[in-house]
C-alpha cells in the first residue's frame, strides 16, 4: 500500500531487486509502495493507488485508454512495467483538474460533447495534454497524430478533434446553446460529463469491495466438444489461494440464459458439452494473484473434439450434427417471413431487374470497457454491480439461474463504457451472482481482451440473395429477398433478427409485391446477437447497392432514383402498414441533393484531371438510404418513470433507462424539465439501480428517446396532474416550483401547495408522478402483416471516398448526413450518434472482421482511428412523431445503417468496381476494379 | 534465479552475467513483452533493462551511426540524422501511437522478430549490422544473418543485442523511403511495406540500391536482383518503371486475415516502384 517517499527516489533505482519498496511520483505526490517492479504501472496505479481514471481496455497497447504521461510522455500505462517508472513523474487524469474546477481540455471536451460513453476519456485527455504542453496552437493533423493511439468506439472522434483544436486555442468554440433552460432542443453538455472528465466515474472494473474473490471463468478451446473434469482435489493442494471452483452442478437454478424468456439455452457453465469457442466450463474463484497466475493447463479437464458447424450451409446439412435438441428443422432457429402481393410474377414482367449475393463477416461491438462488475450477498438477496444496457432484463436473468424470486437479486448498473448491443446479453452477471452466494464473499470479475471477444455476442453473418425490379419509369415493382444469418451456438437476439430483417427488406421504399424470408441459422461459432441495427445494415448493404445496380440499368441518377421510390406519408409498408406521420425520407433526400450533384460533378472533374496525370487515385461518391422501427417488432416494450418532489421543493427523476453512453442520463432530464417548466440545472436524478428506478426496458432498438423519452413527459405530466390536483388548480393552472412550496397560478389567482405539510414517502417524495409508455404496435400474422413500429427513423447519407485503383486502398474523404429524428432532443447529442454510427458503419464496411480464434484482440480486429474518419456533416430533419416526447425519435441505430452502402456506392461510382463482400479490404476492391475493368473491356 | 525473478540492472556488465547464469525474458520497452501476456500465466523470470541509459541514445562514428538497442522510436523522430535515415524517421511515425513511439525500441523491434516490424526493412535497407554482447564478448552480424527465420533471432539465450550500426553511403549522398499498407490509418500492422535506399553518385546515377520489403516472407527481406537492375540508372522520374513482377520472385507471402498472397506480392511492387518514384523526384523520402 501506499506510503509517503522518504528520501530521493534515485537512491534505489541503482538497486538490482527483485522486490522491495518502490518510489514513485503520482501527480506531484510522492508514493512508496511495495509492489512486484514488473507489475505493470496500470495495476499499480488502480489497484495500489486507488487511481481508477486511468482505464484498461486491452492490455495490449492497442487502444490507449491506459495513456498516462511518464515524464510528461504520453506512454500505454498498461505496457510500463512500473520498476521503470521508479522515481519518474507519472500523471494521470486525476491530476488535470484544478479541485473541481476543470482544464480547459476537460471543459472543452465536456462543451463539444467529446466524451459519450466516456471509456477513452481519460486516455484521450492525457493524449492531448501531452500536445497542449509541448505545441502551440497545433494543427488538425498534429492533433490527428497526438490522439491517433487512442481508440474511442462512440465518437467517431469529430468532436475530439474539434475539442482538441478549441482548447488549443485553435478552432471554433462549439455552437452556443440559446435555450438556456435546457429544455427540447438545447444543446445541454451531458449531466453526467464532470465525472468522465476528471476520472471518478466508476465503470465496472473501477470499484470492488476490499476482501472480494476473483473469479475467472475457463473457457472452451474448441468449437465443438465434450469434456470431464477429474479430481480438483490437486488443483487445491497446488494452488492454496485458489478458493472454490465451481462446476455446472453448483448452478442452483436454471443453468441456462437467453434473450427469449423460452429460450435459456446458454449455460452460465456447461454441462459436459461445449458449442463454441469460448463456452464456459468451469469458475476459478480466489485471491488476485493465484487466478492470473492458474492456467487452463493446469486443470484436469479431458476434452473430446467433435466435429464443428463452422457456416450455414454445413449447418443446413441434414448430416452435419444437431446442436439443439429442441429445435423442430434441423439447426434452425427460426424463420422470418413478409409477403405482401405477388413478387415472382411481378418480378416476372419488370422492365428492369436486377440480382445480388451479398455477404457479411462477425463484427465485434468493439466497445472499450471489456465486461466487468462485482455481486455481493446481502442477507437472502445478491447484488450485482457491472456494465449493462439492460438491468430489469439482467434481473430476470440472475434470478432464474440463482432459482430466487426477483425480489431477491438487485442489479446495480456501473457506469458502461459502451455497449453497442454487445451488453444487451448477460456476461458475467449470472456467474458472479451463483459465486457470490454460494461463498458468501463478495466476488469480482472482469473480463480481459481476448475474453471479451471470444465469449460475447457479434453481429450476425449474413448472407443475403435478392432480386430487385423496376417498371420503366424507374417505380420499383417487386423485391424478393432471402437473408441466412449464421446466428451461433446459442439463441441470443437471433430471433429479433430474423424478425426485423424481413419487415425491413424494402429499404425506405415503396415496393407493392415483396417476398421477404431469413432464417437464423444454429452453428459452432461465437454466439451472434444485438448489434447496433439487428441485420438492418446487412441487408441494407445488398438492397441499396440493388438500388445502383437498377439505377445503372434505367439510366437514372442513384438520388434521384431513390427520392422517386421513397416512402411518403400515406404509403403502404411490406407489413400493410399505413405511415401516416413523421415520414422524412424524401425531406433528408433532398436535402443532400445539392450537396450530391456537386460532389459528383467534382469528382468527375477530379478522374478526367487523374486520368491525365497518370495518376492512380479516382474519387467517386454513393448514396445510402435506411428507414428503422424505433423499438421491439411487434412486441410489447413498455417504459416506466417516476418523477417526485420533495418537501424542499427538489424534483428528482428516477430514470431507469440506462445510459451507455448515448446520454439517456441528459435527454430524460430534458423531457422532464420541458414538460414541468423548470430548468434541467434544478433537476436531481437517479439512475439506473432496479431497486431505485422503474424498468424503463432496455437501451436498445433505438427506443430510449422514443419510448423512455415519452415515459418521462407522461410521469412528469402525471405530476403536474397531481399538483394541479392538490392545489384545486384547473388544466390550464400554470405551476412553479419554488423553495418547499409549489405555486399553481391561474387567471392570476396563485394556489400554493407548502411541501412541509405533506406526508413524506420512503424516498423523501411528497409528490409524485408514474407514467408508462409502450408504443403501440400489432402482432404481425404469418405473412408478416401488422404494424411492427409505432415509428421509423428514416437516413439518406451521401459519401465521398478516393479509390487508390493500383492498391484497392479506399479513404472516405467526406459524409453528409441527413437524418429525420423526428425532433432532435438535444442536437449535440444527435450528432455525436450519428458520428459514432458513421464510425461503425465505415468500420463494417472497409476493415472489420471478426474470426474466432484469429482476431480475438484490437490489432488483429481493426477499428476505426481518428486517421480513418472523414468529415462528417450533418443535416437533422424534425418531421414530428406525434406519439414521440415532443416529436422525438430514436436515432442510435439509424446512424450506422446507410454509411456502408454509401461507401459501397462511392467505391463503384469512382471504378465502377461492385463489391458484394464486407469488409472491402483492398485485394478484395483490387479484385473488384479488375473485374469491372474486364467486364467493361468485353463490352 | 527463480522463475519469479526480476532483475533491473543498470549496467550491462550486470545484465550481461544475469544472462549468463540463465535464460530470462528481456524485457525493453515492453510493448511487445506485455501483449504477449494478456491473460493467465504463469510467473517468470525477467531482465529488464529499461534502467540501463548506456543502452540509449544515436551517436555518429567514424563509420556511421550506431544506435543504441534501447533507442526509441520517438527519439529517432526527433534526431537530427542524415537523409538515409529517412526511412527509419517515416516507419517510426507509423509504428502504433505515440504511446508505442515514446516506448518501444528498436532492439527491441529486432529481437521481438515479427515478420511485420517496422524497422527491419529500414534498417535492411540501410545495410545495418547489429552488435550483440554476452559476458563472452561481442560480436557483430549483418541484420539479415540476425534474422533467422519467423519470430526467430540469431541471439543466443547469453546474449543481448546492445546496439545497431548503420555505415555512412559509400559514395555521394543517400537517401531513403518508407512506404506502409495497412486497412487503416494509425495503429496498423502492415499488410506490406517497401523501405528502399538509393545511393546516388554526384551526377545523378544510382551508385547502389538496396530494396527491403516487409510483411511478405517469413522475415523481411532484401531484393538482390532488383537492386543490381537499379545499379547504374540516372535518378529521374520513371525509375519506378524498373520493378518488374519477376523481381519479387524471392518473396513468400501468406494469406491471412489482413490480405491474400498474390495482393501482397502485388502491392509490394507498386509500393517499390512508388518508393522509388519518389526517391527519383522528391530527391528525399515522401
Amino acid at each position: 500500500m501506499a506510503e509517503t517517499l522518504n528520501g530521493s527516489p534515485k537512491d534505489r533505482r541503482a538497486e538490482m531487486e527483485t522486490n522491495g519498496f518502490l518510489g514513485l511520483i503520482v501527480n506531484g505526490v510522492a508514493h512508496r509502495l511495495d509492489v512486484p517492479p514488473g507489475k505493470r504501472l496500470t495495476r499499480v496505479l488502480r489497484e495500489d493507488l486507488g487511481l481508477t481514471g486511468t482505464k484498461v481496455g486491452c492490455d495490449a497497447g492497442d487502444c490507449g485508454a491506459c495513456t498516462v504521461l511518464l515524464d510528461d510522455r504520453q506512454v500505454c500505462a498498461c505496457l510500463v512495467p512500473v520498476g521503470q517508472a521508479e522515481g519518474r513523474s507519472v500523471r494521470t487524469v486525476e491530476g488535470l483538474a484544478d479541485g473541481a474546477r476543470l482544464n480547459r481540455l476537460q471543459e472543452a471536451f465536456w462543451k463539444h460533447g467529446a466524451a459519450q460513453c466516456g471509456i477513452c476519456t481519460p486516455g484521450m485527455l492525457m493524449a492531448g495534454m501531452e500536445l497542449l504542453e509541448r505545441t502551440a496552437r497545433p494543427t488538425r493533423d498534429q492533433a490527428m497524430d497526438a490522439l491517433g493511439g487512442v481508440l474511442c468506439r462512440c465518437t467517431g472522434y469529430q468532436k475530439i478533434v474539434e475539442a482538441m483544436l478549441d482548447a488549443a486555442g485553435n478552432g471554433p468554440a462549439p455552437p452556443v446553446d440559446t435555450l438556456p433552460d435546457g429544455g427540447m432542443g438545447a444543446r445541454v453538455a451531458r449531466l453526467d460529463g464532470r465525472a468522465k472528465l476528471d476520472g471518478t466515474e466508476r465503470y465496472g472494473a473501477d470499484h470492488w469491495p476490499a476482501d472480494c474473490l476473483h473469479l475467472r471463468v475457463v473457457r472452451s478451446p474448441y468449437a465443438h466438444a465434450t469434456f470431464e473434469i477429474g479430481d480438483l482435489a490437486p488443483v487445491h493442494a497446488r494452488f492454496p489461494g485458489l478458493h472454490r471452483i465451481l462446476t455446472a452442478k453448483d448452478i442452483p437454478g436454471v443453468n441456462g440464459f437467453g434473450i427469449y424468456p423460452d429460450i435459456k439455452d446458454q449455460p452460465v457453465l456447461a454441462p459436459g458439452r461445449v458449442l463454441y469457442r469460448g463456452d464456459a466450463v468451469l469458475a476459478l474463484l480466489g485471491d488476485r494473484e493465484t487466478i492470473d497466475g492458474l492456467t487452463d493447463e493446469d486443470l484436469p479437464i479431458t476434452w473430446t473434439e467433435k466435429p464443428a458447424v463452422l457456416d450455414i450451409d454445413t449447418a443446413l446439412d441434414p448430416a452435419s450434427p444437431p446442436l439443439h435438441d429442441r429445435l423442430t428443422e434441423h439447426n434452425v432457429l427460426i424463420r422470418g417471413r413478409v409477403r405482401a402481393g405477388e413478387a415472382e410474377e411481378a418480378l416476372g414482367i419488370c422492365a428492369a431487374a436486377a440480382d445480388t449475393r451479398f455477404d457479411t463477416p462477425f463484427v465485434e461491438h468493439g466497445y472499450i470497457e471489456p465486461e466487468a462488475g462485482y455481486a455481493v450477498r446481502v442477507g437472502d438477496r445478491v447484488h450485482v454491480y457491472a456494465c449493462t444496457q439492460a438491468p430489469y432484463m439482467d434481473l430476470d436473468e440472475v434470478a432464474n439461474v440463482l432459482g430466487f424470486d426477483k425480489g431477491r437479486v438487485r442489479i446495480v448498473p456501473t457506469a458502461c463504457g459502451g455497449g453497442f448491443g454487445g451488453k444487451l446479453d448477460v456476461s458475467l452477471q449470472p456467474i458472479l451472482a451463483v459465486a457470490a452466494w454460494l461463498t458468501d464473499r463478495p466476488v469480482r470479475y472482469v473480463y480481459d481482451r481476448p475474453e471479451s471477444m471470444r465469449a460475447s455476442t457479434k453481429r450476425h453473418p449474413a448472407r443475403i440473395d435478392a432480386r430487385l425490379g423496376a417498371d420503366a419509369d424507374g417505380r420499383l415493382k417487386a423485391l424478393r429477398l432471402h437473408a441466412d444469418f449464421d446466428t451461433g451456438a446459442y439463441a441470443s437476439w437471433g430471433p429479433t433478427v430474423a424478425g426485423r430483417v424481413p419487415v425491413h427488406a424494402t429499404g425506405p421504399y415503396r415496393v407493392e409485391n415483396v417476398l421477404a424470408t431469413s432464417a437464423a441459422i444454429h452453428t459452432n461459432q461465437c454466439p451472434s446477437g444485438a448489434f447496433r441495427g439487428f441485420g438492418v445494415p446487412q441487408s441494407a448493404l445488398a438492397t441499396e447497392g440493388l438500388m445502383d445496380d437498377l439505377a445503372a440499368r434505367l439510366g437514372i441518377d442513384p438520388l434521384e432514383f431513390r427520392l422517386r421510390n421513397a416512402l411518403r406519408p400515406g404509403d403502404r409498408t411490406a407489413t400493410g402498414q399505413v405511415l401516416e406521420r413523421s415520414v422524412g425520407m424524401a425531406a433528408c433526400l433532398e436535402a443532400v441533393a445539392p450537396r450530391w450533384k456537386d460532389w459528383r460533378a467534382d469528382a468527375q472533374a477530379a478522374n478526367a484531371a487523374a486520368r491525365v496525370a497518370g495518376s492512380p487515385m479516382r474519387r467517386g461518391v454513393g448514396v445510402g438510404c435506411m428507414w428503422y422501427g424505433c423499438g421491439n417488432t411487434s412486441m410489447s416494450n413498455p417504459s416506466h418513470m417516476r418523477v417526485t418532489v420533495d418537501a424542499a421543493g427538489r424534483v428528482t427523476l428516477y430514470n431507469g433507462a440506462v445510459d451507455i453512453g448515448q446520454g439517456t442520463y441528459t435527454i430524460m432530464p430534458q423531457v422532464c424539465a420541458e414538460t414541468l417548466g423548470v430548468p434541467v440545472s434544478t433537476l436531481a436524478q437517479v439512475t439506473g439501480d432496479t431497486d431505485a428506478t422503474l424498468d424503463a426496458g432496455k437501451t436498445s432498438a433505438s427506443r430510449q428517446t422514443f419510448v423512455s423519452g415519452r415515459a418521462v413527459k407522461e410521469a412528469s405530466l402525471a405530476l403536474l396532474a397531481e399538483i394541479r390536483r392538490r392545489a384545486n388548480a384547473g388544466p390550464a393552472a400554470v405551476i412553479r416550483f419554488e423553495e418547499g412550496a409549489i405555486l399553481a397560478v391561474e387567471d392570476g389567482v396563485e394556489k400554493r401547495i407548502d411541501l412541509s405539510g405533506l406526508p413524506v414517502g420512503a424516498d423523501g417524495a411528497v409528490l409524485e408522478g408514474i407514467a408508462s409508455f409502450d408504443p403501440p404496435t400489432t402482432p404481425l400474422d404469418a405473412d408478416g402483416q401488422g404494424t411492427p413500429y409505432a415509428t421509423y427513423g428514416f437516413a439518406a447519407q451521401i459519401a465521398e471516398v478516393v479509390v487508390d485503383i493500383d492498391l484497392g486502398t479506399v479513404k472516405p474523404l467526406r459524409i453528409l448526413a441527413a437524418h429525420d429524428v423526428g425532433r432532435a432532443v438535444n442536437p449535440t447529442m444527435v450528432e455525436g450518434q450519428i458520428h459514432g454510427g458513421v464510425a461503425q458503419g465505415l468500420g463494417l464496411a472497409l476493415m472489420e472482421e471478426y474470426l474466432p480464434g484469429r482476431t480475438e484482440n484490437l490489432h488483429d480486429y481493426l477499428i476505426p482511428t481518428f486517421g480513418d474518419m472523414p468529415e462528417i456533416e450533418c443535416l437533422l430533419i424534425e418531421d414530428e412523431e406525434p406519439e414521440g416526447p415532443y416529436g422525438a425519435k430514436g436515432i442510435g441505430e439509424p446512424a450506422l445503417v446507410p454509411t456502408a452502402p454509401a461507401i459501397l456506392g462511392a467505391i463503384r461510382h469512382a471504378t465502377g468496381a461492385v463489391v458484394r463482400r464486407v469488409p472491402a479490404l483492398p485485394h478484395r476492391v483490387l479484385t473488384a476494379i479488375r473485374e469491372a475493368d474486364a467486364e467493361a473491356a468485353s463490352r | 534465479m527463480t522463475a519469479t525473478s526480476y532483475l533491473r540492472p543498470r549496467d550491462l556488465t550486470a545484465a550481461l552475467d544475469a544472462l549468463a547464469g540463465a535464460p530470462m525474458t528481456v524485457l525493453s520497452g515492453g510493448t511487445d513483452h506485455f501483449p504477449a501476456r494478456v491473460g493467465p500465466r504463469p510467473p517468470e523470470a525477467v531482465l529488464d533493462i529499461g534502467g540501463i541509459d548506456a543502452l540509449r541514445g544515436i551517436e555518429e562514428t567514424v563509420a556511421g551511426h550506431r544506435l543504441g538497442a534501447r533507442t526509441t522510436w520517438m527519439d529517432v523522430i526527433e534526431a537530427d540524422l542524415p537523409p538515409h535515415f529517412d526511412a527509419l524517421k517515416q516507419a517510426a511515425r507509423e509504428v502504433g501511437g505515440m504511446q508505442i513511439q515514446n516506448r518501444g525500441t528498436l532492439g527491441g523491434n529486432l529481437c521481438n522478430a515479427s515478420p511485420a516490424a517496422d524497422g527491419t526493412p529500414c534498417l535492411l535497407a540501410a545495410d545495418a549490422m547489429v552488435v550483440l554482447a554476452s559476458a563472452r564478448g561481442e560480436r557483430r552480424l549483418p541484420l539479415a544473418d540476425f534474422q533467422a527465420g519467423y519470430r526467430a533471432t540469431a541471439r543466443r539465450p547469453d546474449e543481448l543485442l546492445t546496439a545497431i550500426e548503420v555505415p555512412k553511403p559509400a559514395v555521394g549522398s543517400a537517401r531513403s523511403c518508407f512506404l506502409k499498407l495497412g486497412a487503416r490509418h494509425y495503429l496498423v500492422i502492415s499488410i506490406a511495406m517497401v523501405a528502399a535506399t538509393l545511393e546516388v553518385t554526384p551526377d545523378g546515377t544510382v551508385a547502389a540500391a538496396r530494396i527491403a520489403v516487409g510483411a511478405c516472407s517469413a522475415t523481411a527481406r532484401r531484393l538482390p536482383a532488383l537492386e543490381a537492375a537499379l545499379a547504374g540508372r540516372p535518378v529521374a522520374p520513371g525509375l519506378g518503371g524498373v520493378v518488374v513482377p519477376d523481381y519479387l520472385d524471392d518473396l513468400s507471402p501468406i494469406d491471412d486475415v489482413r490480405a491474400s498472397a498474390d495482393y501482397r506480392r502485388h502491392a509490394a511492387g507498386v509500393l517499390i516502384a512508388r518508393a522509388l518514384e519518389c526517391l527519383a523526384t522528391a530527391g528525399k523520402g515522401a
